[in-house]
């Protein structure tokens, strides 16, 4: 066990726990406030990887904005405070899905293991300039793209909030 | 140095929790979390094999970048249609999708 070996786990035991949380939560802003956490400590594994600048896009982009997109779309949906159980799946359903993730997750875990092995290697993160060099010389069309896909993204999401759609035919407050 | 191992558990435990949540959940915007999840396990895998091996291009940690930007976009545009969904049948059961009202 090395440094990096106890941080790490330490980083991925939150991880997964908060995750955990946040997918069997029963209240529904709860489960928002638990994938934060997730999302938080996983950043602190990047920062153990070595990618510094991965972790501080994760915490930006995904704390910073995803999480609190999830909250506006939580409250512009009027979700319950509190316990919502009118929401809840099946026994069965849940029972189902229980044995699928964790047959996926022991796959996936057995798999990845055997095809990398349980070695001591080198944590070599490389640089923020090293990545900077590389995301703007090799990478820079892929990048240019994705900016794009952003704009096609807003683009959408505007037409959508626009869509003249009411319940039942109410039209009120829709821009025509 | 660090065991490889303990990623690997990981990035299986986040993919697995986050297919878990996709499967269980009834309310949509839980079910995007469950997404949330399993794109946080694939950029988990992407940093540490682009940290465990030499790689002069820096692919793992870009494409980590990239994944986080087009989880961004898709978040933004699923978001939207969840609020059209809410605006035109009043809940977001999944439960009730694909029935008329």
């Amino acid at each position: 066990m090395t440094t990096y070996d106890v941080l790490f786990t330490i980083a991925g035991a939150i991880s997964v726990a908060a995750a955990l949380l946040a997918v069997s939560t029963k209240h529904l802003v709860h489960s928002a406030l638990w994938l934060i956490v997730s999302l938080a400590a996983l950043c602190g594994c990047y920062l153990v990887l070595g990618a510094e600048f991965v972790a501080l896009v994760q915490l930006l982009v995904y704390v910073g904005a995803v999480v609190v997109l999830v909250l506006f779309a939580l409250m512009l949906t009027r979700a319950p405070i509190g316990r919502s159980p009118e929401h809840d799946t099946s026994l069965v359903q849940r029972a189902a899905a229980l044995v699928v993730g964790a047959a996926t997750a022991a796959l996936l875990s057995a798999v990845l293991i055997s095809a990398y092995g349980n070695s001591e290697q080198r944590v070599n993160g490389g640089g923020t300039h090293v990545l900077a060099t590389r995301l703007f010389g090799s990478w820079v069309w892929p990048f240019e793209l994705l900016s794009a896909l952003l704009l096609i993204a807003l683009v959408a999401a505007l037409a959508l909030a626009r869509l003249p759609i009411g319940r039942r035919g109410a039209t009120e407050g829709v821009p025509k | 140095m660090i065991h490889s191992a303990p990623p690997m558990v990981v990035v299986g435990l986040l993919f697995g929790i986050g297919l878990y949540g996709v499967l269980a959940r009834r309310n949509a915007i839980l079910v995007l979390i469950g997404v949330e999840l399993m794109l946080a396990a694939a950029g988990l895998l992407f940093v540490t094999v682009g940290s465990l091996t030499s790689d002069s291009l820096r692919a793992g940690q870009i494409m980590t970048i990239f994944v986080i930007n087009i989880a961004a976009a898709e978040i933004a545009v699923a978001l939207g249609v969840i609020l059209a969904i809410f605006r035109a049948r009043g809940n977001i059961d999944m439960a009730q999708a694909g029935e008329r009202e």
